[in-house]
């Protein structure tokens, strides 16, 4: 386990509350993409609260840790974990996807802590590679972590950059796949498959490691891996559970970009142990 | 008659220069920097040159990812890839996050020749255009294409800068004042207006000779930026001389042309003739058969001009 980080007890109910907190926002705003973004809770928690070097009241800190959002809309997990980390006020959460908010549909740039506006899919890993590429240009020793959809990666420009990035050998990338198995219309197994993934990462040139993405034990341990890799960028595979914690959205395609009712976020919030 | 040169052997030029005064300066090919003259940063720079391979969408993205920390990305390639094969990496990646990303095509229009329709971008002004935060420069010959380069560079956010395979005249010095977003008159007249921008401006200039023979005074506007288009001199012309001939190497629709019109309808509405590719696909050719079969010629804007003169007086 990471030294900086707090107990795993700890960060299982900061997840928790991570998943109260996107499923309201995405009721209140009335539309939205649930599914995708409670599978990457852990992901993003691991992240934020134990990996990266960061600054929330300094979001242009130069050394930070980098991270891209490339499957941009699964922007409200990434909005409540910004804003649990104090980069701007809890409150705003409620303004989520209406007119005049900061806090735009798909992840947006004019968000404290948000490094760049994505929302059509696949273009973010390129933009991860470069600012790798910068870094390692000027001297400058940071990580950088993008968080791809496995959906996404059916698109061609994932694979430009998978080539860019292994050839010019970015160690200082590590690229976390959220594969919760489950696209718009269907699962990925059946709409455009995309196995063997962990074969076709190898091939590409990447170091390859697979864990359950929702354990916060296997990501951490995997992130923590990608670090001592030399010469070559990191493909984490998590194995996620679309819609994870909200029986009636698991494993659902339906659930993919839709907002739940009133009725439907008690039961959600149920789910996940809180009481309503 | 005029000194030749093209325009990307300039850009080369002025690449290494600036690279030479500005550290931050960044080079990312898709594999044409022979072509594209990217390669002359390339021998005296490598560590700051990146060849990504035959991937435009993802050397525009890499573009990005460099600019996120202050450098200053060049990404080059032909016009037509540049714009054709990464519409939505310019869209999202580049113009909704505004930024500091400079975009270099060469090899553009049908001047590119033999290689044919394939590659003869003719759509890249309307698509470069229609574009929030993207400026769009087109200059007239090599000296223009370099204070163009320096230019560019000092400017924050995307910029689009289309340049030609073949030599063009060299009609401007470097005493002549260069601002992105301010038209250059390089002809006075009174009785009509060409604008035009690029390879176009000089058939442009040798109309306005012809034209001169039948008596009649024709003002030429190098419109070197395309987008902000200098609507107070398109419609000072308008005013001024009555009647607007447009000529520029790409499409009819959406270009330069187009350009002139939105602000002429909105502002001084006078008869408007439009010298451009009609709505077609090129073909393989030498460039200056090509300009002729395609209607591109100085004679093709004399004629336009006419068209123009009778549209007034009726």
């Amino acid at each position: 386990m990471n030294a900086r980080c707090p107990d795993v007890d700890a960060l299982r109910q900061k997840a928790r509350q991570l998943r109260r907190d996107l499923l309201e926002m995405i009721t209140e705003a009335g539309s939205g993409h649930p599914g995708g973004s409670l599978s990457a809770v852990e992901i993003l928690v691991s992240l934020y609260f134990c990996k990266m070097r960061h600054r929330p009241e300094e979001p242009t800190w130069p050394m930070r840790d980098r991270f891209i959002m490339s499957k941009g809309h699964a922007s409200p997990v990434l909005y409540a974990t910004l804003a649990d980390c104090g980069y701007f006020p809890r409150e705003e959460l409620k303004t989520f996807r209406k007119l005049g908010s900061r806090l735009q549909g798909h992840v947006h740039a004019g968000v404290p802590g948000v490094e760049l506006s994505t929302g059509s899919m696949e273009q973010g890993f390129s933009v991860a590679n470069g600012i790798a590429l910068g870094a390692r240009l000027r001297g400058v020793d940071f990580r950088v972590y993008c968080l791809l959809g496995d959906g996404e990666i059916q698109e061609g420009q994932v694979w430009e950059a998978a080539m860019m990035a292994a050839h010019h050998k970015l160690d200082n990338v590590c690229a976390v796949l959220d594969a919760n198995g489950v696209q718009e219309n269907g699962p990925v197994s059946a709409i455009k498959g995309l196995e063997p993934l962990d074969e076709k990462w190898s091939s590409f040139g990447w170091h390859v490691i697979e864990v359950d993405g929702h354990s916060f034990e296997e990501i951490l341990a995997a992130l923590d891996e990608a670090e001592t890799v030399k010469g070559r960028p990191t493909f984490v595979i998590a194995h996620t559970v679309k819609g994870r914690g909200v029986s009636f959205m698991e494993g659902q395609a339906g659930w993919h970009g839709k907002a739940p009712s009133r009725e439907e976020l008690k039961r959600a919030l149920s789910d996940l142990g809180f009481q309503t | 008659m005029w000194e030749m040169k093209p325009t990307r052997d300039a850009f080369g030029e002025a690449l290494v220069e600036l690279g030479r005064a500005n550290r931050k300066v960044v080079v990312v090919s898709a594999d044409l920097e022979d072509s594209t003259r990217a390669e002359y940063f390339k021998k005296q720079f490598p560590e700051r040159f990146f060849n990504v391979g035959i991937a435009e969408q993802d050397m525009l993205g890499t573009c990005v990812g460099l600019s996120l920390d202050g450098l200053i990305p060049f990404a080059c390639s032909f016009a037509v890839f540049l714009t054709d094969r990464t519409y939505g990496v310019l869209r999202i990646s580049i113009c909704y996050n505004n930024r500091n990303v400079k975009l270099v095509g060469t090899h553009a229009g049908l001047t590119v020749g033999e290689d044919g329709a394939t590659a003869q971008s003719l759509e890249d002004l309307a698509v470069m255009r229609v574009l929030p935060n993207m400026t769009v420069v087109c200059p007239v010959d090599a000296v223009e294409t370099k204070k163009t380069t320096r230019r560019i560079a000092e400017v924050c956010g995307p910029v689009y800068m289309r340049l030609g395979r073949a030599p063009y005249p060299i009609l401007t010095k470097e005493s002549d004042a260069f601002e992105l977003g301010r038209a250059n008159v390089m002809r006075e007249g009174k009785d009509l207006t060409i604008i035009a921008c690029g390879l176009m401006v000089s058939e442009s200039l040798k109309a306005a000779d012809a034209l001169s023979q039948e008596g009649i005074q024709a003002r030429v506007v190098n419109m070197h930026t395309v987008k902000p288009l200098d609507e107070r001199e398109v419609v000072r012309s308008a005013a001024e001389t009555g009647g607007i001939v447009t000529a520029e190497e790409h499409q009819v629709n959406g270009g330069l042309g187009g350009a002139v019109s939105e602000v002429l309808v909105r502002n001084c509405p006078v008869p408007q003739e439009m010298v451009a590719v009609r709505d077609a696909f090129g073909e393989s050719g030498d460039p200056e058969g090509l300009l002729r079969k395609y209607h591109l010629k100085d004679t093709d804007i004399v004629a336009a001009a006419r068209a123009v003169l009778k549209r007034k007086k009726s």
